[in-house]
């Protein structure tokens, strides 16, 4: 266990430095930060003093090694608008996005689950076949079209939710909903395959042989056994859930990480992209972590061979 | 069935499972063709849309930039109010939905089939680098496929088109650049099991080339997993570049493209709730057919490819 948890670490610090040279890049790299922070047509004495003053003459190791080492200790600079240190900005819309992303997690789960059980356990039945066409009409819609549907129908039309915005229950219904319909159908996939295979194997016999009733099979052996695919994959997607969060919270107005981001982008403010796109993979890798250890804890396979 | 012998546990049980669901042998193989015809009526669906983008000139009632602010949200011809010169109404500045929605296509198809060989051309040959030499090679690349599935790629796109600026080819690139880690995990693992066959080996102890054994031994086996995958990575490549223009860091209007289409008719679903739906229902559509396909492909190809 020791030295699964010691690779699992290794592996961690390599992929959030690796996401910080990526995050780097895309200001210092890929453009070039005075181009877009000096108003166009400044004289050329503008631009070589505003390089000095924020360190941009400086060769580009030395300008990742300030930001990485300031990043280490919370500092990712200050807003170029309004002068609100980043961390605090980030940090400030992170708890609706992760409100969003576990109810978005929660309807996922009530739909898929008790839909790819009933799918495993009868299979070519009309449940099954339902199941497929959710999940492969479920993997084709676009989920800011779906939102934006949602929005027509119940806000515009009938009045019975906000259409945007944050705040009492009634404004995560949509949202959640808009990401569980984002995240249901791999989950239903993972559900039913898992449990098709776990209904294979012997101990799912010898628990039907000692005579055990088949909703006690169904639930304590096989079900438990299913999740560690589902646990495993949707952990290791999390990149991807808050990816689909990232996309909610853009459609229903949501006050987040993601719509700060946007907001972000549209005003050119970098040092808030940069902020948040580090934070966030941080979130990411150690929520990652976390789920390895988890089923490596609870698979012992899992841990010797990985 | 073209694995025979691979796997020959998974076969038997496979064949096990379907003796077991399916007591007549006669209703496998009609299952089996209408699945297929699922995937033959996608096709056709597709070809209607590509051709329709094709000769959208010919096609599309109205010039789609062509502005009649006396015309503006007009509802569909089925709806009151609605003209049959504008079978799914107009837009804001009274331009033709319909016709906007055909040269929209252009873009969308365009972008993905580009973006999607892009990144299977780079995934391709960094999956046979990492699989074929292994080691250090392998732990280098597998490093960096780690660190572009962990991240949340819409975020990356958004910043890096927003630096970059949201020319065709900017988006193309960017979408590119970030699809290609799906397929070098699956050609590296694919890589790996195949270096170990016999012919590898064989090829190897007759002297051939690394580039030989890799281009020619190796990459004719993975050319249906390439080609599955690169299916159902044109329908993502398609809603993500949709998404960015539904941001409006996309393709800029007027040019028209189903996702900044979508994002200019949400400021006016309050009463003129088909400017965002038709387009997004062109972009689901799209997509339906292209995972469709994509599904069909697998079946065809190789039912126990594991995507």
């Amino acid at each position: 266990m020791k030295r699964y948890l010691g690779r699992q670490l290794v592996q961690l610090v390599v992929v959030i430095f690796g996401i910080s040279v990526l995050s780097f890049s895309i200001l210092h790299v890929i453009g070039d930060p005075i181009v877009l922070l000096v108003p166009e047509g400044a004289p050329k004495e503008d631009h070589e003093r505003f390089r000095k003053l924020l360190g941009l003459d400086q060769p580009i190791y030395v300008q990742y090694w300030k930001f990485a080492s300031r990043a280490i200790q919370g500092d990712f600079g200050k807003s170029w608008y309004g002068d609100a240190p980043v961390f605090k900005l980030v940090v400030e819309r992170m708890l609706p996005t992760i409100y969003l992303t576990f109810a978005g997690l929660l309807v996922a789960l009530l739909i898929a689950l008790p839909l790819g059980i009933l799918a495993a356990l009868k299979r070519h039945s009309f449940v099954d076949n339902l199941c497929t066409v959710l999940a492969v009409g479920g993997q084709a819609m676009p989920i800011f079209w779906l939102g934006i549907m949602l929005i027509i129908v119940f806000a515009v039309r009938l009045r019975l939710l906000p259409a945007s915005g944050y705040g009492t229950w009634q404004h995560f219904l949509m949202p959640a909903f808009t990401l569980g319909a984002f995240l249901a159908p791999i989950t239903m996939r993972l559900v039913r395959s898992g449990v098709i295979e776990v209904m294979n194997m012997e101990f799912i016999k010898t628990a039907r042989a000692k005579g055990l009733g088949e909703r006690m099979v169904v639930v304590k052996h096989a079900f438990r056994n299913a999740c560690i695919p589902v646990i495993t994959v949707l952990g290791l997607q999390f990149g991807q859930l808050l990816g689909g969060a990232i996309v909610t919270e853009t459609v229903f107005a949501w006050p987040g990480v993601a719509t700060l981001t946007v907001e972000a982008i549209r005003n050119q403010d970098f040092p808030v992209v940069q902020g948040a796109v580090v934070l966030l993979a941080m979130i990411i890798v150690v929520v990652n972590l976390l789920v390895d250890t988890i089923v490596g804890f609870i698979d012992p396979r899992i841990r010797v061979s990985a | 069935m073209k694995a025979v012998g691979a796997r020959p546990g998974v076969e038997v049980a496979a064949a096990l499972d379907r003796f077991a669901d399916t007591p007549i042998e006669g209703t496998v193989a009609l299952r089996r063709l209408w699945r297929l015809k699922w995937g033959l009526g996608a096709a056709a669906i597709l070809f209607l849309i590509i051709a329709s983008t094709v000769f959208a000139s010919l096609l599309a009632p109205h010039d789609p930039l062509s502005v009649n602010i006396r015309l503006r949200l007009a509802p569909p011809a089925w709806l009151e109010g609605g003209a049959v010169a504008h079978p799914l109404g107009t837009d804001q500045v009274g331009r033709d939905l319909l016709s906007r929605m055909i040269y929209g296509g252009r873009v969308s198809l365009v972008i993905g089939a580009s973006a999607v060989l892009l990144s299977a051309t780079i995934g391709v040959l960094l999956g046979l680098g990492a699989g074929y030499f292994g080691g250090r090679t392998d732990w280098m690349i597998m490093t960096l496929i780690n660190v572009m599935l962990t991240f949340p790629f819409v975020l990356l796109a958004l910043a890096v088109i927003a630096v970059l600026g949201s020319s065709l080819t900017n988006m193309i690139v960017v979408l590119g650049a970030a699809g290609w880690p799906i397929y070098a995990r699956v050609i590296r693992a694919e890589t790996l099991a195949i270096r170990e066959r016999e012919f590898v080996l064989a090829g190897r102890a007759l002297g051939m080339s690394h580039a030989r054994i890799v281009f020619r031994q190796i990459f004719p086996n993975l050319v249906s997993a390439i080609v599955v995958i690169a299916t159902l990575q044109v329908a993502q490549v398609i809603i993500l570049e949709s998404f960015l223009s539904f941001l409006g860091l996309g393709i800029q209007p007027p040019t028209p493209a189903w996702g900044n289409m979508l994002g200019e008719g949400r400021v006016y679903m309050l009463n003129s709730w088909w400017i965002a739906t038709f387009p997004g229902l062109a972009i689901f559509v799209t997509t339906l057919v292209i995972n469709l396909i994509g599904n069909a492909l697998r079946d065809w190809l190789d039912p126990h490819m594991k995507l």
